[in-house]
């Protein structure tokens, strides 16, 4: 996680990772290998509390409020969603909720990802995204 | 207004294929192969045309007005519900009623049927394999009721228990709804045995049809089903139109399901007397353009061979099996001995949805998920499938491209 790094200036790394990228399996590679690559939500977090349910897969998502920053864990049962889950908690996580509530998220637009976002009844990855916004204003309301 | 059909030589499947303009779409710069036919099938240009040529050349609200126009929708329209009479051979033209779908269909009867005829303590019968459309709108009515569901279950296969079946039906049974072919199995369930034991228990039978009609002869006499369902999209036809077919006598005892225009013979204040069948089920201005449409797609399907069709969609089917089975690492759900239409399958270490995703980087289209029967998922405990559907325009070179598309999608995965 990069202390110092701002939402913008990881969503624009991610961007330059996949100008690399030419073909569809090479981008969807790269995503299943971060999918496979984030680390394992304890099963403690994995209660329905936690879930936030599509049509076809499930995500499990929690949030852990430390010295004025949000920190995000999450998983899926499917792994391209859990690779885009992964990149949304490598742009997100570790920053304030004010900076989380303004980010506007565009690099899965950016990266070609954007049915993903359009399947939400399968999904869940846009609801995914609202509920990290949620942690940030809750978050925002108990410490201010 | 008539659209000329040109009889496709039998089984000449370019020809065929060319009756489809949207299958010469490209997804992702591959040529698309449509292999969820059991969502939805593609639509043949004589129903496309009809819609076009009803929105050009006669555009009319129809049954009461005088006008040129007016007549000639009416006739139209009038002209899909002798169709589809034929394509069911159900005995009179009043005994079919046109719905938006086969959701709509068993929701008419669960509502109209139900509130007259369902008492405490009543039970209808389903079964594991049912669609939510099939499962809901009972369970609304018999809450309403205080009545029962009673389900039959199934074994591993994916076939009915019918020994099962024939211990729950009891003097309470009122009613047994069961699909004829399994949306997510492919499962043909033997509906002429259920049919014939429901009725010596005293219970009326309805057919859930709409994965049956795309792919077998429907004979609702010969079946002697009290309700017969089904949608016009999955045969070839457009969206938003259903059909409810069922038995004069007994949609004749039933109120009507919704109230307004069309359906009424007389209204005042104090009294409305309702329209005669089949207009009492059919409130409101009606889907007019598609149901004329509608016709033209049954008109399609007659002026084929259908024992060739079902030969060839046999063969899909067993093709498809071996083909999927071969990539390894294969669970086929749904075996039973006889099958229509689907091959549902899961890829060991794989979700469902991953597969589908890659697959439709490749431009195959297929189905993932729950397909609307959470209950027999949890039977079989999965959480979903990946699910091919074919239809008359398939060819085997496309599922030998479904089979490399799911090489790659697990070596891409695993």
């Amino acid at each position: 996680m990069s202390e110092l790094k701002s939402i913008a200036e990881t969503e624009a790394e991610i961007v330059d990772d996949f100008s690399l990228l030419d073909t569809w399996e090479e981008k969807y590679e790269y995503i299943i290998d971060m999918g496979k690559k984030l680390p394992v939500l304890d099963d403690q977090y994995k209660k329905e509390e936690n879930i936030i349910k599509g049509c076809q897969s499930t995500v499990w998502l929690t949030a852990d409020y430390r010295d004025g920053r949000i920190y995000f864990s999450a998983d899926s049962d499917a792994v391209i969603v859990k690779g885009l889950i992964s990149m949304l908690i490598r742009v997100l996580s570790g920053h304030t909720p004010g900076e989380i509530l303004n980010a506007k998220v565009d690099f899965i637009n950016e990266i070609g990802m954007m049915q993903h976002l359009a399947q939400t009844r399968s999904n869940g990855l846009l609801s995914m995204i609202k509920q990290m916004k949620n942690y940030a204003i809750a978050y925002q309301a108990v410490s201010s | 207004m008539n659209v000329i059909n040109e009889i496709v030589p039998a089984l000449d499947i370019p020809a065929l294929r060319s009756e489809f303009p949207v299958l010469d779409v490209r997804v992702n710069n591959k040529p698309l192969v449509y292999l969820d036919n059991a969502a939805t099938a593609q639509k043949p240009r004589a129903v496309i045309n009809a819609l076009q040529q009803y929105y050009n050349g006669y555009n009319a609200n129809i049954h009461r007005g005088i006008h040129h126009l007016a007549e000639q929708a009416t006739t139209a329209y009038e002209a899909t519900r002798a169709e589809v009479q034929q394509f069911l051979n159900a005995g009179l033209r009043e005994e079919i009623i046109f719905t938006r779908g086969t959701t709509e269909s068993i929701n008419l009867v669960a509502s109209s049927w139900g509130r007259q005829f369902l008492n405490k303590d009543d039970e209808i019968i389903i079964s594991t394999m049912e669609h939510h459309s099939n499962i809901v709108p009972w369970q609304i009515i018999c809450e309403e009721k205080g009545a029962r569901i009673k389900v039959i279950p199934i074994n591993d296969e994916g076939e009915l228990d019918l020994e099962a079946f024939y211990k729950l039906l009891s003097p309470q049974t009122r009613l047994v709804a069961i699909t004829h072919v399994s949306n997510a199995l492919g499962t043909i369930n033997p509906v002429r045995e259920i049919i014939h034991a429901a009725h010596k228990a005293g219970a009326l039978v309805l057919i859930d049809g709409a994965q049956s009609t795309p792919h077998l002869s429907i004979d609702v006499r010969d079946m002697d089903c009290d309700f017969f369902a089904f949608s016009a999209h999955k045969v070839y036809g457009p969206t938003g139109v259903g059909v409810l077919y069922g038995k004069k006598e007994i949609l004749e005892a039933m109120p009507p399901y919704q109230g307004g225009g069309e359906m009424i013979a007389e209204v005042s204040f104090e009294k409305t007397t309702y329209n005669e069948l089949p207009y009492k089920f059919e409130a409101g201005t009606p889907n007019i353009a598609d149901v004329i449409a509608f016709r033209e797609s049954l008109v399609f399907l007659k002026n084929l061979d259908s024992e060739l069709l079902h030969t060839h969609e046999k063969q899909l089917v067993d093709y498809a099996t071996q083909k999927i089975s071969d990539v390894g690492g294969i669970r086929i759900i749904g075996t039973a001995a006889s099958k229509a239409g689907v091959v549902s399958f899961l890829m060991d270490g794989t979700h469902p949805q991953d597969v589908g995703v890659l697959l439709d980087q490749q431009g195959i289209a297929v189905r993932t998920g729950h397909h609307c029967t959470q209950p027999l998922m949890d039977r079989f405990r999965i959480p979903g499938t990946i699910r091919a559907s074919f239809a008359i325009y398939n060819t085997l070179e496309e599922i030998d491209s479904l089979a490399e598309g799911l090489h790659k999608a697990k070596k891409m995965l695993l």
